[in-house]
C-alpha cells in the first residue's frame, strides 16, 4: 500500500471549492486582479509585440545560459559582489547559513523570494537557531500563522481580513476583532520597522539579473526589499539561474510586462537596481541556484517553463485555481505554472496537478512571456502516462474507450445500450455517487436514435 | 554592532557541475531581438501622461515655477510643517533640518520624517521617476523616511521604459531606483493601503 | 468538392439533432456533404488523459477514414482542434494523408465564415429568424486554439466568427456577460476527474448567463452545453441551451427547463 502522504488535487481542493464562503469570494478577488491586468494590457497598444520580444529574449537566454551566467558572474564580481553557485536547495541553504555564521548573525530580514520558499530556507535556518522575519506583509501574515504562501504574488490571498485580524491580535497585540486593512497594515508597519532596524542581514530575491552589467533588479510595492537590503551591511540575493536577462535594455521589455500582468499596475512602486555592494563597508552575496533548472532546460517539451517571470497572472486567470485555492496544489508554486514545474521535481507526488486543468488555455494567452502552459500541462499528462503513473481506473477506462472507438459497429452498439438503459432505468439507478458526472448534473436525455442511425434511414 | 567582513570567499562548489549540465544539450534560438522603435507608443504630451500615471499610482504632483515654491507648498501640508527631521538633497528647494554629515550608520536615520530627493527623469507611460543612488548619501533615505518628496525637472521626460534604459546607457551608480508613487500593499483582501514599509505619501514637484 | 461531416462521438449518440441541423445547414448552402459511417471519435478523451498508446490507433483510423475527402467539417471546436493542433504526436511529419486531414479539417463556423464566406442566411427565400434574448458561450478550444474570436486575455484584434454568423440571423437580441469567455468547466474527463471544481465553474457560468437576462445559451461546442445543461436541469435554472448550428438552421427555441 502506498503510504506516502500524497493528496490528489481533487481531494485537496474539495473543502475549499465546496465552501460557499470561500470559493466564490476567492474567485472574485482574483478575477478583480485579472480585470485590472486586462485594463493595463489593453492600454499598451504594443502589448502583443512586447510579449513576443520577451519570449524571444528568454529563449535566447536559456539557449546560452551557461555563457550568460559566467558573464554575469564576471561582471558582478568586478563590482565587488561575491557570487556563489548552488547545485540544489541543500547547497543553497548551506551557503546562506555559512554567510550568516561567518558574521555571527541571528536576526534576518527577508523579502519575498519564491526561490527561498522552494529551497525551504526558513525552516532550515530556524532549525539552526536563526530567526528569519519575512517582511512582505502577506508573507509575514502566513509566517505568523505557520502557513505557506497560497499565491506567488499575493501570499495571503486565501485569508479574510478577520483572520488576519485574529493573527495580528495574537502576535502583534492589535485590538481584538479589529479587521480594517488600513489599521492592520499600520500595525504591521510598526512591528516590522522594529524588525528592519534590528536585522543584521537582509535577504532578498531577484526579479531580473543582467549578464551585461552584473547587476540585478528587485521589484516591490511595499519597499520592504529596499529597507531590508539598505540597513544591514550584508545583503544576500538568492536567484534561480533562469532569472537572467542578457542586456540592460532588456529590462524595459520585462518591466513593462511584469507589474501589469501581476497586479494590473503600470509598474511596481520600487524597481531597484543593485550593482555591487552598498559601499566599502558592506557585502553583497549573490547565490545562483540550479535546483533542477539545468535539467528542465534539456526538455524540449518543458524548457519554455524557464521563461517564467513569476508574475502570477496564470493563477489569477485560472478558473481552477480561483475556485480551489493555492494550498490545494500542495506545492511551492501553485496554479498553471506550478502544475508544470512541480512534476519536474517529483512526478509521482504531483501527478494529479496536470489534470487539475480544464485545458481552457487562458493561462497561455495571459502569460507575458508566452509559455504554452496548457499545452505543457497536456504534455505532462502524456508523460505521466508514459511513466505508468496513471490510476488504474483511468488506464482501464481509456483502454476500453480505445477498443470501442476502433469499431464503428461496437461503438454504435455501446451507444445503443447507453441510450436504452438511460431510457429504461429509473433516475436513481443512473444518477448516484458512483457516477461522478451525476453528483452535480443530470445526464443528457437519451434521443430515440443516434445520428448515424438517422442518417442511414434518411440519406441515400 | 557592525558585522565583520569575513565572508568574502565565493562558494563555487556547484559551479562546474551546473555549467556542464548547461552544455549537455545544445538549444537553438533565433538570437536576441532588436526592439523596433516604430512599434512603440509615444505620447503627444509626455508630461501630461506622466502626471496622469503618477496620480493613478497615488503620487501627488505639483507644478512649480521656481525651486523655492517647493517649501511653500510643503508648508501647507501638516505632516511637513510639524516635521522635526527633514533631510533635503535638493537644498535649493528645501532647507533640511537634519545634519547628514555625522551619520555613518544608516540605522541612525530611523527617525527621519521627510526626505527630499532629486529625480533624474520621469517615464510617461507609468509615472515612474528614476533616482540615481549617487545623489543619496545613504540609499535607505528613500525608504526609511515617513514621507518622500521628489524634485524633478519637467523637461526630463521619456515616453517609455525603452527610452528610459537608453538614457541610462550603462549603469555607473551602485544603486538606482524607479519610484512610482508611495509604498503600498494590497495583501489584506486586496484592499489597497498606502504606506506599507516605505514612504506613506509621495509628493512630486515638477520644476521648469 | 465533397465535404465529410465529422460528427463528434457524444453528438452522434446523444445530440443527433445538432448533427442533423449541421447537415441540413450545409446541404442548404449547396455543399456536397456526406457522413462517412465508419467514423467514431477523434481520440481526444484518450489523448487528454495521457493515454498516448490508446489514442494512436484511433487517430490513425480517423485519418484513414477522412483522408479521401476534400474537406472535413465538424460542429465542435474542441474536436477540430484535436485534429489540427494535437495530432502531430501520432503521425510522421511526411504522412501526406495526415497533413491533408490536418489542413482541411474545419470547425463548422470557420467553414461557413472563412471557406464559404456566407453573407446571408435564408431558408426557402425567407430570412432565418430567432426572436430571443441570446447569450454566447465561447468554448475555450474554439476561442483559444482555433481563434474563432478574440479572447479577453489576448490583445490581438480578431473577428468573432461565431457572433458574426449569428448576426446573419434576424431578431437576435444579445445579452452581454460579466465574464465573456470564462471556461464552463467541462474539460472532457476533467468534468469527472475534478467534479467539484468543474461543477462550481459551470454553476458560475450558468448564473452569469441567467443574470444577463438571456433565454438561451448558444455555443459552437455541444460538449460545454451538455455539461451546462446537466447543471441547468439539476438546479432547474430558467435558461435553455442550443448549438449555433441549430439556430443557423432555423430551429425554434424549445422551452423545456423550469421557469
Amino acid at each position: 500500500m502506498n503510504m506516502l502522504p500524497i493528496v490528489d488535487h481533487p481531494a485537496a481542493a474539495r473543502p475549499f471549492v465546496t465552501n460557499p464562503d470561500r470559493a466564490p469570494w476567492h474567485d472574485k478577488a482574483l478575477w478583480f486582479v485579472r480585470s485590472k491586468r486586462d485594463k493595463q494590457a489593453s492600454s499598451v497598444p504594443e502589448w502583443e509585440y512586447l510579449r513576443s520580444l520577451a519570449s524571444q529574449i528568454k529563449t535566447a537566454t536559456i539557449a546560452n545560459l551557461g555563457d550568460y551566467l559566467t558573464e554575469f558572474e564576471r561582471n558582478a564580481t568586478a563590482l565587488g559582489a561575491v557570487v556563489h553557485w548552488a547545485a540544489d536547495a541543500e547547497e543553497h541553504n548551506r551557503i546562506v547559513l555559512k554567510i550568516l555564521r561567518d558574521h555571527d548573525t541571528h536576526r534576518i530580514v527577508k523579502s519575498k523570494s519564491m526561490l527561498t520558499e522552494e529551497c525551504g530556507l526558513n525552516p532550515f535556518l530556524e532549525a539552526n537557531g536563526i530567526d528569519v522575519v519575512d517582511t512582505d506583509l502577506g508573507e509575514r501574515i502566513v509566517q505568523l500563522r505557520h502557513e505557506t504562501p497560497s499565491h506567488i504574488v499575493l501570499p495571503a490571498i486565501h485569508l479574510k481580513k478577520e483572520e488576519v485580524g485574529e493573527t495580528f491580535h495574537e502576535h502583534l497585540g492589535t485590538d481584538e476583532g479589529a479587521a480594517d486593512p488600513k489599521y492592520l497594515t499600520e500595525a504591521a508597519r510598526g512591528h516590522l520597522r522594529d524588525k528592519f532596524l534590528a536585522g543584521e542581514v537582509g535577504i532578498t530575491g531577484v526579479n531580473f539579473a543582467i549578464a551585461e552589467t552584473g547587476g540585478f533588479v528587485v521589484c516591490t510595492n511595499e519597499g520592504n526589499a529596499d529597507l531590508g537590503a539598505s540597513l544591514p551591511n550584508v545583503h544576500i540575493a538568492c536567484m534561480g539561474i533562469e532569472k537572467l536577462v542578457p542586456r540592460f535594455e532588456d529590462l524595459a521589455v520585462f518591466l513593462r510586462l511584469l507589474a501589469r500582468s501581476a497586479t494590473g499596475q503600470p509598474i511596481t512602486t520600487y524597481t531597484s537596481h543593485f550593482h555591487g555592494p552598498r559601499d566599502s563597508h558592506s557585502e553583497l552575496h549573490i547565490v545562483l541556484v540550479d535546483n533542477g533548472r539545468s535539467r528542465l532546460r534539456q526538455s524540449d517539451a518543458f524548457r519554455d517553463a524557464l521563461h517564467c517571470i513569476r508574475c502570477g497572472a496564470c493563477m489569477n486567470t485560472c478558473p481552477v485555481y480561483r475556485r480551489s485555492g493555492g494550498h490545494s496544489y500542495r506545492a511551492t508554486i501553485p496554479g498553471p505554472i506550478g502544475s508544470v514545474l512541480s512534476p519536474t521535481r517529483d512526478s509521482s507526488k504531483h501527478k494529479s496537478l496536470p489534470f487539475a486543468c480544464s485545458l481552457c488555455g487562458s493561462c497561455t494567452d495571459v502569460c507575458p512571456v508566452k509559455i504554452p502552459l496548457h499545452h505543457q500541462l497536456l504534455a505532462w499528462r502524456k508523460e505521466i502516462g508514459n511513466l505508468k503513473l496513471l490510476s488504474y481506473d483511468k488506464r482501464i477506462s481509456m483502454k476500453m474507450a480505445s477498443l470501442l472507438f476502433r469499431s464503428a459497429r461496437l461503438f454504435s452498439f455501446a451507444g445503443w445500450v447507453g441510450r436504452a438503459s438511460l431510457k429504461v432505468l429509473p433516475h436513481w439507478a443512473t444518477h448516484h455517487r458512483l457516477n461522478t458526472w451525476t453528483i452535480a448534473r443530470e445526464l443528457p436525455e437519451p434521443p430515440k436514435e443516434s445520428f448515424r442511425h438517422w442518417y442511414a434511414k434518411n440519406r441515400k | 554592532m557592525t558585522p565583520q567582513l569575513t565572508s568574502q570567499a565565493a562558494d563555487t562548489t556547484g559551479r562546474q557541475a551546473i555549467l556542464d549540465r548547461l552544455t549537455l544539450r545544445p538549444v537553438r534560438s533565433a538570437g536576441l531581438p532588436t526592439v523596433d522603435a516604430s512599434k512603440l507608443t509615444s505620447f503627444e504630451e509626455p508630461l501630461a501622461k506622466f502626471t496622469e500615471m503618477l496620480q493613478s499610482v497615488g503620487g501627488e504632483v505639483h507644478l512649480v515655477d521656481q525651486p523655492d515654491q517647493v517649501t511653500e507648498i510643503l508648508n501647507q501640508i501638516e505632516v511637513f510643517s510639524n516635521a522635526q527631521r527633514v533631510v533635503s538633497l535638493v537644498p535649493e528647494a528645501v532647507k533640511g533640518s537634519f545634519d547628514l554629515s555625522k551619520i555613518h550608520d544608516p540605522h541612525d536615520l530611523a527617525a527621519v520624517d521627510w526626505t527630499i530627493a532629486k529625480g533624474e527623469f520621469g517615464v510617461a507611460e507609468n509615472g515612474a521617476i528614476w533616482i540615481d543612488g549617487s545623489t543619496l548619501p545613504h540609499r535607505v533615505l528613500l525608504f526609511i523616511a515617513q514621507y518622500l518628496a521628489i524634485v524633478l525637472s519637467r523637461r526630463e521626460m521619456v515616453h517609455h521604459m525603452h527610452e528610459g534604459y537608453a538614457r541610462l546607457g550603462t549603469p555607473i551608480s551602485r544603486f538606482g531606483v524607479f519610484v512610482a508613487g508611495p509604498s503600498k500593499t494590497a495583501d489584506i483582501e486586496q484592499s489597497l493601503v498606502l504606506g506599507a514599509h516605505g514612504c506613506r505619501a509621495l509628493q512630486v514637484f515638477l520644476t521648469p | 468538392m465533397t465535404v465529410a461531416l465529422f460528427v463528434p462521438c457524444y453528438l452522434d449518440q446523444f445530440y443527433p439533432e445538432v448533427a442533423i441541423a449541421t447537415l441540413e445547414l450545409l446541404e442548404r448552402l449547396g455543399v456536397d456533404v456526406v457522413f462517412p459511417p465508419e467514423q467514431t471519435c477523434c481520440g481526444q478523451p484518450m489523448a487528454n488523459t495521457g493515454c498516448t498508446a490508446d489514442c494512436a490507433p484511433v487517430a490513425r483510423r480517423f485519418v484513414d477514414i477522412f483522408a479521401p475527402f476534400d474537406s472535413i467539417v465538424c460542429p465542435s471546436g474542441s474536436c477540430t482542434s484535436m485534429v489540427r493542433n494535437h495530432y502531430d504526436d501520432y503521425f510522421a511529419e511526411d504522412d501526406d494523408a495526415f497533413l491533408h486531414v490536418k489542413q482541411r479539417t474545419f470547425d463548422l463556423c470557420e467553414f461557413l465564415y472563412d471557406e464559404l464566406q456566407i453573407q446571408e442566411l435564408k431558408i426557402e427565400g425567407q430570412d432565418v429568424c430567432f426572436p430571443h434574448r441570446v447569450s454566447l458561450h465561447q468554448s475555450c478550444h474554439g476561442l483559444r486554439e482555433l481563434r474563432l474570436g478574440p479572447s479577453s486575455e489576448n490583445m490581438t484584434v480578431r473577428d468573432n466568427k461565431v457572433r458574426q454568423l449569428m448576426n446573419l440571423v434576424k431578431d437576435v437580441e444579445w445579452c452581454d456577460l460579466s465574464r465573456p469567455d470564462e471556461c464552463c468547466g467541462f474539460g472532457g474527463t476533467f468534468a469527472v476527474n475534478e467534479a467539484d471544481v468543474s461543477a462550481a465553474m459551470g454553476r458560475d457560468r450558468v448564473a452569469d448567463h441567467v443574470g444577463s437576462g438571456s433565454e438561451v445559451i448558444v455555443s459552437a461546442d455541444m460538449s460545454c452545453l451538455m455539461h451546462l445543461q446537466g447543471l441547468i436541469r439539476r438546479e432547474k435554472s430558467p435558461i435553455e441551451v442550443m448549438h449555433v448550428a441549430q439556430v443557423l438552421a432555423g430551429r425554434k427555441l424549445k422551452k423545456t427547463n423550469a421557469k
